[in-house]
């Protein structure tokens, strides 16, 4: 499942007309204001039922004690490592499991794109595939590869590959008929077609495609580390979980959510910049 | 012979194939996917019966998904047989589900309408936003152990956010013209919301619960996995630690039959709700 595209909160206040404020209309400085008032609130109302005793400290730190932890985590190691050596090899797996999915699904996709027959004969089987949440591989990926490398690698995979198949395909798809059309006049191979017309075309669908399977990627691998294998933020997770240890549950939160958040805004970069160019050529 | 003239006929060919392209996929050839599941089902069955190539140890025979089909249906598996699994999974999906759509849907509305509102609530959800659902599931059983509360405060983290970001785009990106026409034509806010933003943000409405549902039934799995008393994702994880394939394989089948189940029936209920969109 997943593949979908979640619509966009910058596009639409993007795509907002910017017409005169109607009356009464909150000014900048308000919404600033707001804003903080926002962030506050959130750390405030946090502290405050935390300090409060209304929630035993065990289940919910205050968020200084939080902010302790992570950085105690980042020298004294949790669970065999240090917070950035389990970072570091989540982010392994992470690069190892969408590189796999990127190579073999776009190549697909685009294929899929350019012949028909091979749409026809994989699709059925890709479309019942997609529907099996890429979580209920575990069992198998335990199965066929123990606590090895392969597991998460399989699970991560199977999160990541549906859109880079879907998008690759549909970019291909909607190239416009005329460059094809002139490339074959001026004798282009299959070769030459893929490498000048298919890939260059189908290009920003194919990053729009690679973005949304990196977040697929990372959340995949959260939950194959939340059950098969010995290292990483989601081992460290659930050994903080079966200690009680709420703070250490937290910190790895924040640090899973902030790599994710990283990974989204280089890949959205990279996005905007292929589109740029594309726009300018 | 013409070689132009057949490149032509080709080229020709190939435009109408494009063209046809277009029309999205219903020009789908069913029987060549037919022909395709044929095959993969024949090949499975000499891979693994008729041949052995591949151990039944490590991938499940035909007849281990059928033995195992009959088990769980009959003498039940991992706590209960298959209505009660499935009962306890889907409950907990539509339970988790209606809470989140319920928090979601009205805040997205909120924050569309207002912004004011928006800028108060945003930052709350940009800091929680970049967390995957599934992260949230050890401070779970920490908070509520490994009962239902768990499960349906998981799902509700994980449908939440795209009925909230959906809704809160389609009033958004709604013509800006339509709401000061009605406002030019006497509406009250009331009704402006009611009669003007929530019509107009529908179809994005559906879109976001279509996404929450995904997203509450790939969670509830994972939720299950981790830990829970039953359910579908209780009979995967204890068929791993049997090492039963056939059980693997027939509760990942079972998983994907109720997703698309789930979808197809939101699937329904938007075509009643939404009868003008397209597509």
């Amino acid at each position: 499942m997943g593949g979908a595209v979640a619509a966009d909160v910058t596009a639409a206040q993007g795509a907002r007309p910017a017409r005169g404020r109607r009356r009464g209309a909150p000014g900048v400085v308000e919404l600033g204001l707001l804003s903080l008032g926002g962030f506050a609130a959130f750390f405030g109302l946090w502290f405050v039922v935390a300090r409060s005793g209304v929630v035993p400290a065990r289940f919910l730190p205050a968020p200084g004690v939080v902010a302790a932890t992570f950085f105690h985590l980042t020298h004294d190691p949790f669970a065999g490592y240090t917070l950035q050596q389990h970072l570091l090899s989540s982010i392994g797996r992470f690069l190892m499991g969408f590189a796999l999915a990127a190579a073999a699904g776009v190549p697909l996709g685009l294929l899929m794109g350019w012949f028909r027959w091979l749409d026809d004969v994989v699709s059925p089987v890709f479309e019942g595939f997609r529907f099996i949440a890429p979580i209920a591989w575990v069992p198998f990926a335990a199965l066929w590869f123990g606590t090895g490398i392969g597991g998460p690698i399989l699970i991560i995979f199977s999160g990541a590959f549906p859109p880079c198949v879907i998008n690759a395909q549909r970019g291909a798809r909607l190239i416009e008929p005329h460059l094809i059309e002139a490339a074959r006049s001026l004798g282009a191979g299959h070769c030459r077609m893929f490498a000048e017309v298919l890939v260059p075309g189908a290009l920003p669908s194919i990053v729009a495609g690679l973005r949304i399977s990196a977040g697929l990627a990372w959340q995949s691998l959260v939950g194959a580390e939340l059950i098969v294998v010995s290292s990483g933020v989601g081992y460290l997770m659930v050994q903080g979980q079966s200690n009680l240890a709420t703070p250490i549950v937290m910190s790895g939160m924040i640090a899973i959510g902030i790599v994710g958040f990283l990974i989204d805004v280089a890949l959205r970069a990279a996005e905007a910049r292929i589109r740029r160019g594309w726009a300018g050529a | 012979m013409h070689i132009g003239a057949t490149t032509d006929s080709r080229s020709y060919r190939r435009a109408v194939a494009a063209g046809r392209a277009r029309m999205a996929s219903a020009g789908r050839r069913p029987w060549i996917g037919a022909a395709t599941v044929l095959g993969l089902a024949i090949l499975w069955y000499v891979l693994t019966t008729a041949t052995g190539a591949v151990s039944p140890a490590r991938f499940p025979r035909p007849a281990d998904v059928w033995s195992a089909a009959l088990q769980l249906t009959l003498r039940g598996y991992a706590g209960g047989t298959l209505w009660l699994q499935i009962w306890y999974s889907s409950r907990l999906v539509l339970l988790g589900f209606l809470v989140a759509a319920a928090t979601g849907v009205p805040l997205g509305l909120l924050m569309g309408m207002s912004r004011r509102a928006e800028a108060l609530i945003n930052p709350a959800f940009l800091l929680i936003r970049p967390i995957p659902p599934l992260a949230w599931i050890p401070l779970a059983i920490v908070w509520f152990g490994l009962g239902d509360a768990a499960k349906i405060f998981v799902i509700w983290f994980a449908a939440f956010v795209p009925a909230l970001i959906n809704t809160y785009t389609g009033v958004r990106t709604l013509d800006r013209t339509l709401i000061a026409a009605a406002r030019v034509h006497g509406a009250s806010e009331r009704q402006i919301l009611t009669e003007v933003m929530i019509p107009g943000a529908l179809p994005l409405i559906f879109t976001g619960l279509r996404l929450s549902l995904q997203a509450s039934w790939t969670t509830l799995v994972a939720a299950e996995l981790v830990g829970a008393f039953f359910g579908l994702g209780r009979v995967l994880i204890i068929a791993a630690q049997d090492i039963y394939p056939g059980m693997i394989a027939f509760a990942m089948a079972l998983v994907a039959i109720l997703g698309a189940l789930m979808t197809g029936c939101l699937g329904l209920l938007e075509r009643w709700a939404v009868p003008w969109r397209r597509t």
